[in-house]
């Protein structure tokens, strides 16, 4: 399996707080890699830093290309979709609009197309609420909504900063049922960040769990699961 | 605070103090009537802060405010012969009532609605100051020629005598320092962290027993009663009131001097009375042809240079050369 | 009755050029959540462009849409130039950048062009084939430019995909971004449609009230009034608060008191209608989760 993505040495910032120091950690293709960790740890500055929202320094290598430097709005021409914490979604505008918004970039208006019909096809109920304020929509629902609007990119990596967040325990089931299945017929390549850790091991083959801006653990995710010791110490079960 | 350094605190003070009090007697008369009037604008502009700087209100009709004052000011002085500095705590009481009455509407808009009403409420101000109907009392186009006050002892310094415009610009001197003081005290403590908490997060303040009706038509009023009391004191000081000299124009020379000298700074008035005063002054000379062009650069250049004015570029490198300083900086949000 | 009805006509004609600046600012205020104080004075400026093109000979329409394409390309340059460099500082401070942008537009007007008051020609003959009893042949032409303006802006805005990553970055610039929109370069076209706009209301008013450098300064206002009158996120709204802010200001000047309260007037009538809708008339209230 080739390394999509390939990240070391990172350091991220806040204004002149650091956040990250000098991690790496990389992303085989076709395959999803959790990123777990307490409040505060750092996981959704390790996806910001991903897209350049902050400053940065070290290297991150998308495909063998630096990322580093870079305005988000390129990272994103390069395939990469970001589903950001607290959905993102324009709320101001209808729901359709903002699946429209996910495929801004790409030029290929026929496959724009049958991509929003698979998208409805996917998720009925943003087919029900086309024309709806996309505010007015309920969590669960613009959760949906923030994942199919990086997925009309097409992107060759899937970022999700805690598509748990906020949500019931029911609906959280639901939307990770839905991210299987598009896992298992699309075979996307994700990085997904969670404070829920365990439904994310369900999901992810490898796992790497941070501490105060550093990588404590890394390995497969049967083996972080399985580690009594490491569950207790780091994800608190 | 330290014991040395309330020392230098005190020892520098009275050096400011004996500077500002001998500056009129080095200097010509024109000179010191600009100095008045900078005086006179930083206490307009320390009016405007509280209510835009620390409350986050905005208003672009200030200038309504300021000759509101003035013309209180003339109209006392002119027919019922009232001594000058009687008119002042008038004006000021005055406008705190226009002020707050007009604090009522304004509750309901906010940002660009409350600007736009703000700006139009200063347009129309010389339009009503040149209404027929009312020249009995504002003597219309023409306006009030008052008489500028005598020094009430003479006194002799550098060769300069203590003229009337001198004289004027000690009273200035006391007047703004009552004003400052006044501001000062009225914003430390738990008012001026209400106001900022009013200004930062209106909903969190308001979840925690913040009554913002109450304190947001207060600052209204207050805000204008300080500019009210500076239009009176510009109206003594310039001994002259006209329509024309209240257009839109100074209300927006107010917001200038506010965001130049700083945001929710007490101090960064000062720098704003300065900048209006002078600057256009500085653009003349630079160009006949299109002064205000210069200026027009001047303020742009200004704004990449020191985007939070002069006192965030103070303060700034008070906190680069060690010194760590918390306060009520103005925040992005507006 | 006449007269009454001649009012009103006037007031909508006076209304739809209020409206056309009212739309230039909403353009603005879509893609940069900031209100332009400097559109009257760029309005003004383009309308010199298109007098001086006309003073060497060329032909009206021509001189009309190379003055639309010149004012796009000016406010493009003006936003990339001017403020880029201030897009993440306090909203005061690009105010005051806008109001420095006023000056500046002001004063190299009057120099460029001097300040004594210029004739402006209408491209509507007087005697054309849509003049009517109440209705003069400019304040038709007027209206209907403005009214192919603002269709031509709805469908933009509506259906084509620029127009959406316009408003998307104009509301939420961050997500903007992450769906890969140079929000940057969005201001920029904005910036640059506002003052297109603004240029068709400047060439639309000169006839009327003739050319000088403080030609718009009153009409900014109405503009002002127009755009949050109608809901400062609404073109419609800003196009029938236009209308509106026009009709009510000629006849309240005409019947109730007189012209030389119009702006008393104008501000009661501004502030009684916020007050009591907030959002403006039509403003859509966006709902936002606290």
């Amino acid at each position: 399996m080739s390394k999509l993505l390939e990240v070391s040495g990172l350091n991220a910032f806040y204004g002149n707080t650091q956040a990250l120091f000098g991690i790496d950690f990389f992303l085989e293709e076709g395959s999803v890699t959790a990123i777990l960790g307490a409040n505060g740890a750092g996981k959704t500055t390790t996806l910001r830093a991903l897209c350049q929202t902050t400053r940065t320094t070290g290297s991150i290598k998308l495909d063998g290309q630096e990322l580093v430097g870079k305005s988000t709005e390129s990272i994103v021409r390069h395939g990469v979709g970001h589903v950001p914490d607290g959905r993102g979604t324009f709320t101001g505008l209808t729901t359709e609009e903002n699946l429209r918004l996910g495929a801004i970039t790409r030029r290929d208006k026929a496959e724009v197309a049958l991509d929003l019909e698979r998208m409805y096809t996917r998720f009925p109920r943003l087919k029900e609420r086309r024309n709806q304020q996309a505010g007015t929509l309920s969590g669960g629902e613009q959760q949906m909504l923030a994942i199919s609007r990086a997925l009309m990119l097409r992107p060759r990596l899937l970022l999700l900063d805690e598509p748990s967040f906020g949500l019931a325990p029911l609906i959280v089931v639901e939307i990770y049922r839905i991210l299987r299945e598009i896992i298992e017929q699309d075979k996307d390549s994700m990085l997904l960040v969670e404070q829920n850790a365990s439904i994310a091991l369900e999901l992810a083959k490898n796992a790497y769990l941070l501490e105060t801006g550093r990588v404590a653990v890394s390995g497969p995710s049967e083996m972080i699961k399985g580690d009594e010791s490491i569950r207790r110490a780091y994800l608190g079960y | 605070m330290n014991i040395l350094n309330r020392k230098w605190v005190i020892l520098g003070s009275i050096v400011v103090l004996a500077v500002l009090l001998v500056a009129p007697f080095l200097v010509k008369n024109f000179r010191v009537f600009q100095m008045n009037l900078v005086i006179v604008y930083a206490i307009a502009i320390l009016g405007l802060n509280i209510l835009t700087g620390f409350n986050g209100q905005f208003s672009l009709g200030h200038g309504a405010f300021y000759a509101i004052g003035a013309y209180t000011a003339a109209i006392l002085m002119d027919k019922t012969g009232m001594v000058y500095w009687a008119t002042l705590p008038i004006a000021g009481v005055i406008c705190l009532g226009f002020g707050w009455l007009i604090g009522f509407p304004a509750l309901r808009l906010s940002g660009h609605y409350l600007a736009l009403a703000t700006f139009a409420l200063a347009l129309s101000i010389p339009q009503l100051l040149k209404y027929n109907h009312l020249e009995a009392l504002t003597g219309g186009v023409q306006g009030i020629v008052l008489s500028k006050p005598d020094a009430p002892f003479s006194l002799m310094m550098f060769g300069q005598r203590l003229n009337s415009d001198r004289w004027l610009y000690i009273v200035s001197l006391i007047v703004a320092v009552i004003m400052f003081w006044l501001a000062y005290n009225l914003l430390r403590g738990r008012v001026g962290r209400a106001l900022i908490a009013i200004r930062d997060h209106p909903i969190a303040a308001s979840a925690m027993g913040i009554n913002l009706t109450y304190f947001k038509s207060v600052t209204f009023g207050v805000s204008a009663a300080f500019t009210g009391v500076a239009g009176a004191l510009g109206a003594v000081v310039v001994a002259f009131v006209a329509p024309d000299s209240f257009t839109v124009f100074l209300s927006i020379s107010f917001l200038v001097g506010l965001v130049v000298g700083g945001l929710a700074s007490i101090p960064g008035a000062i720098f704003g009375g300065i900048f209006i005063q002078f600057i256009p002054n500085i653009a003349d000379e630079i160009s006949r042809a299109a002064p205000w062009a210069i200026y027009g650069i001047f303020l742009i250049t200004f704004m990449y240079v020191m985007p939070t004015g002069v006192m965030g570029l103070l303060r700034k490198i008070w906190e680069k050369t060690g010194h760590k300083h918390v306060d009520s900086d103005a925040s992005e949000h507006p | 009755m006449d007269a009454f009805i001649h009012q009103v006509v006037a007031g909508l004609a006076a209304g739809s050029i209020y409206a056309a600046v009212g739309l230039a600012l909403v353009m603005i205020y879509q893609s940069t959540h900031h209100l332009n104080f400097a559109q009257g004075e760029m309005a003004m400026f383009s309308t010199f462009i298109a007098w001086a093109l006309l003073e060497k000979g060329w032909p009206y329409w021509a001189a009309f849409f190379v003055t639309i394409a010149a004012s796009f390309i000016l406010g493009f340059v003006v936003q990339r130039i001017f403020l880029r460099p201030v897009e993440k500082a306090p909203v005061l401070t690009n105010v005051i950048v806008f109001i420095g942008l006023l000056v500046i537009f002001n004063s190299v007007a009057g120099w460029i062009f001097d300040y004594t008051i210029k004739p402006f020609q209408s491209p509507f003959p007087k005697d054309a084939w849509f003049t009517t009893r109440f209705f003069s042949a400019h304040e038709v032409g007027s209206m209907g430019v403005t009214f192919l303006v603002l269709l031509a802006l709805f469908l933009f805005f509506r259906f084509t995909p620029v127009g959406l990553a316009m408003r998307a970055a104009a509301q939420n610039p961050d997500s903007a971004r992450l769906v890969g929109i140079r929000v940057s370069m969005m201001l920029a076209v904005g910036w640059g449609l506002a003052a297109a706009i603004g240029s068709v209301a400047g060439m639309m008013i000169a006839p009327v009230v003739f050319l000088d450098p403080n030609m718009m300064s009153g009409i900014l206002l109405y503009g002002f009034a127009a755009a949050l009158f109608g809901g400062i996120d609404n073109p419609w709204g800003a196009v029938l608060g236009g209308l509106i802010v026009g009709v009510l200001e000629n006849l309240l000047g005409a019947y109730v008191i007189g012209t030389e309260l119009k702006l008393s007037v104008a501000l009661v009538m501004i502030v009684g209608v916020l007050t009591l809708k907030p959002s403006g008339l039509f403003g859509k209230v966006v709902v936002t989760r606290v």
